[in-house]
């Protein structure tokens, strides 16, 4: 890889603005940049920002379409920010002075979002060298057992990568098995006693039935889950018939997909907040005179919205400045909601002063989902001009549909939680009492998309070893598609 | 840090050569590939390898920012680009570039064609530069920077100013070597296409295209296997002429059909500017077999075993079906010259039989 450490001129402002995002209380892990071109740049970047990732042609594709992208002009990277401890950021060698001072004062808001924020609170700060530990792991099975096997197994695990419960690491639903090596058999525990006094303490019978509850308990703890799981490859860890190199590869994959899931949860809020910083950094202390229209060129180019597309950067930084506006003048509560008077309301300011500690709150506690859920205000909605569109299937085309708060508010969350993508849980792992895996789509107004769903199937089968289903609402009625030996089936639930 | 990102994309790169083979049939016939040609790379459309996921079918929209009123249309169907729904890509193409030798090679390997000896002595040599040797001058830039400090170890070592302590090796004037070159000559071989065709009225346009599609993996292939490879086009009712490539499929005459006069436009073509002696000569002709009857099959035949046959690598016959062609040329050309080994005939009733009628034709190895 081509890195070079900064110019001295980019080290003195890294310096700077260090100093600045610091004295306006970012709080952050030590930040390292490294310059590189824009080739690195690509690679890294279909890396997932790492320089480390384990072997797969996936990275590949994404790289040539990177590449693609910027041999045609079409896209270019400017920054990357990994979230780790010391935080990685990448700059882009060509970018003009005025371009890494941006970037730099961005990746500092970044970072201190990643240290703060709730959600990344569980996520692995040595993550660099956690997917350098993966890559040799699977290195080392690639040479065991050969490419071929190593790969179809991943493209497997990676088409239910996103099964994974994004909430698990903030609660303890259940016990957590380690992957690997079977838990010793549970035993009754004893009360303690004298020896002669054993059989009067701890009855013979009673210790028996509890250990047949227990053995009981157990068994059923293997053949299904209790209640629905939403953590599929916890589940499959634990439950498949795989073998140990099997059953690490999906441990790797889990991993992964739990260190990357804040970052999908965070979009808007973690874009919304270092560009928040970095404009008012840099039109506060940063900009020389002569460098405004290109950082204006720059920044509008980053927040520009063009109709039908919702830009992260755009609605994060503008509801962050909302809410300092709103906290500043104490535009919110009772008093303010019940006022009906526009005049007053427009000019409404109590002289509360507390936008920059509230502002550190949400960026403390929130999550893109209760971000808007709490922030978007009615009026916010009308001054960004926030409409739902909608396919009209006549013209074939997404038209505008409304223009209402709460229709707005409402589809955005939609699309917000989980990603706009289908709920999938464990729901048997002993389904017909065969071994085989009964999967729950928890349906939401919309239908799986069929032959994605049965792709994904095979390869669930592949890992299971056993006929998977999976049980969902089509056209209305409630399906269970089945893989079995690789040949799919539908056929509906007669409940 | 070592990046491994050439090696995925390396792996990338095999999967995709692996469908564009599993799928060349179906592509060979759709004619896809054809007219997407740039100068040496070609982009092909191939299924997205996406990995499948669980994902939800219809699109129900989203929230967007913008002026505009209720039912005004944003950006069409451009699924991809709508904010956070954009996890739910439809069944994309990809494009995908693969240079004209790839192709030929996936198409070798496909067809399982043999790599063409060039004839005998008709070899043109030419001469390459290639660096294999050193020498004690030469410019800085071309300085072998290895053996240059080894030849300064050894005499510094063995003048005895070498301290192991202080490894420093300067080297002087008299160590420095250079990379030289040497000439090296390597066979080339030439080879020229001549097409031929009949553009009689009985040749339709699905007809061409059929033939348009041939010429395109012929070209393909036989330039994967020389360095020079020339083109000619000959098309023909009933008299024949040199017309260049666009032309050549796209002419529509109405005329009769005498296809020795094409033959013998060959032949002359051939005397006069593609000596046997120095050039791989391949001929294609593509017709609906349908011939002037006035005994001109026999002047045909005459001029294939006296001067096309012996002066050609190949010479290959492709009778497309058409509504009008009595298709009677190949049967003679079947009675009277099944001997001649460098003769291929191939029937070619729809763009399904391209594949084997390519495979046909350049399966000889000649």
């Amino acid at each position: 890889m081509n890195t070079t450490q900064l110019s001295p001129l980019l080290a003195r402002w890294a310096q700077k603005i260090e100093g600045v995002a610091a004295s306006n209380g970012l709080d952050f892990y030590p930040v390292i940049f490294e310059m590189v071109d824009f080739e690195t740049m690509n690679e890294v970047a279909a890396y997932g920002g790492f320089p480390t990732r384990y072997r797969h042609w996936r990275w590949g594709m994404e790289y040539e379409s990177l590449s693609k992208g910027y041999r045609y002009g079409l896209s270019k990277i400017y920054e990357l920010v990994i979230n780790n401890n010391p935080c990685y950021a990448y700059l882009l060698e060509s970018n003009a002075v005025v371009d890494q001072k941006l970037v730099m004062a961005h990746v500092y808001a970044h970072c201190d979002f990643f240290k703060n924020n709730i959600s990344f609170s569980r996520t692995n700060r040595k993550m660099m060298d956690e997917t350098a530990n993966h890559a040799a792991r699977v290195d080392r099975y690639i040479g065991e057992v050969g490419l071929e096997r190593v790969e179809s197994f991943l493209d497997a695990c990676l088409t239910i990568e996103d099964l994974v419960d994004p909430h698990a690491q903030f609660i303890q639903r259940r016990r957590v098995v380690r992957p690997g090596g079977e838990d010793e058999p549970a035993t009754v525990r004893k009360l303690r006693s004298k020896s002669y006094m054993d059989p009067y303490i701890n009855p013979p019978s009673f210790i028996e039935a509890q250990q047949a509850r227990l053995d009981e308990e157990a068994r059923k703890m293997r053949s299904f889950p209790e209640e629905p799981e939403r953590d599929v490859l916890l589940f499959l860890i634990e439950h498949a018939p795989l073998e140990r190199w099997q059953r690490d590869i999906l441990s790797i994959i889990r991993e992964e997909a739990y260190y990357f899931a804040p970052q999908g949860q965070t979009k808007i809020m973690n874009e919304g907040w270092a560009s928040f910083w970095h404009s008012r950094m840099m039109t506060e202390k940063l900009l020389a005179v002569e460098e405004l229209i290109d950082y204006a060129d720059h920044h509008s180019g980053t927040v520009a919205t063009s109709p039908g597309r919702l830009n992260p950067y755009k609605l994060g930084i503008e509801l962050f400045r909302d809410i300092e506006e709103r906290w500043n003048k104490g535009r919110f509560g009772k008093e303010y909601e019940e006022c009906d008077s526009w005049d007053r309301k427009r000019s409404w300011d109590t002289g509360l002063g507390k936008g920059r500690e509230k502002i550190f709150e949400v960026r403390k506690f929130h999550n893109d989902v209760t971000f808007i859920d709490s922030f978007l205000t009615e009026e916010f909605c009308r001054r960004q001009k926030l409409f739902t569109f909608a396919m009209n299937d006549k013209s074939q085309g997404y038209e505008i549909e409304s223009r209402e708060f709460m229709k707005v508010r409402e589809t955005l969350l939609f699309q917000l939680t989980n990603h706009g993508r289908p709920f999938i849980y464990v729901k048997d792992g002993n389904f017909r009492n065969r071994g085989e895996l009964l999967l729950w789509h928890r349906y939401e107004a919309a239908e799986l998309k069929r032959d994605y769903a049965e792709d994904t199937l095979r390869n669930l089968e592949m890992i299971w070893g056993r006929p998977v289903h999976v049980e969902t609402i089509m056209s209305e009625s409630s399906t269970l598609i089945s893989c079995a030996g690789g040949e799919l089936l539908e056929s509906e639930i007669v409940a | 840090m070592v990046l491994r990102v050439d090696q995925d994309h390396h792996r990338f790169r095999e999967i995709i050569r692996g469908r564009i083979r599993r799928e060349l049939k179906k592509y060979i016939a759709q004619g896809d590939m054809v007219g997407r040609q740039g100068q040496k790379l070609i982009s092909i459309p191939v299924p997205s390898v996406d990995l499948p996921h669980f994902r939800l079918g219809k699109n129900p929209g989203g929230v967007g920012q913008g002026e505009g009123n209720a039912g005004d249309p944003v950006g069409k169907g451009d699924e991809s680009e709508v904010g956070q729904a954009g996890d739910q890509p439809g069944h994309h193409l990809l494009e995908v570039e693969l240079s004209l030798d790839e192709l030929a090679a996936l198409l070798g390997e496909e067809l399982e064609l043999p790599r063409i000896e060039p004839r005998g002595t008709r070899s043109v040599v030419s001469a390459r530069d290639r660096y294999r040797s050193v020498r004690r001058t030469g410019p800085e830039s071309l300085r072998h920077f290895k053996r240059t400090y080894k030849k300064a170890l050894r005499r510094q070592i063995a003048s005895g100013i070498y301290d192991p302590a202080r490894p420093v090796i300067i080297p002087i004037k008299e160590d420095r070597v250079y990379r030289s070159w040497k000439d090296t000559e390597e066979p080339e071989s030439s080879a020229v296409i001549v097409y031929m065709m009949d553009v009689s009225g009985s040749m339709g346009d699905e007809q061409k295209e059929i033939v348009r599609i041939e010429a395109f993996w012929i070209d393909t292939w036989l330039q994967s296997q020389y360095r020079r490879l020339e083109t000619r086009y000959i098309v023909h009712d009933a008299a024949a002429k040199i017309v260049d490539r666009h032309t050549f499929f796209h002419l529509r005459e109405s005329g009769g059909t005498k296809i020795s006069s094409a033959y013998e436009l060959a032949g002359r073509l051939i005397d006069e500017e593609f000596s046997p002696a120095d050039w791989n000569v391949y001929l294609f002709h593509f017709s609906d077999g349908d011939n002037w009857g006035g005994g001109d099959t026999e002047v045909c035949l005459k001029l294939l075993g006296e001067t096309l046959l012996p002066a050609a690598n190949l010479f290959a016959y492709g009778q497309v079906e058409s509504p009008y062609g009595s298709g009677q040329f190949i049967k003679d050309l079947e009675q009277n010259l099944s001997g001649a080994e460098n003769l291929v005939v191939s029937r070619i009733p729809g763009k399904d039989a391209i594949y084997d009628s390519i495979k046909q034709f350049l399966g000889k190895g000649r």
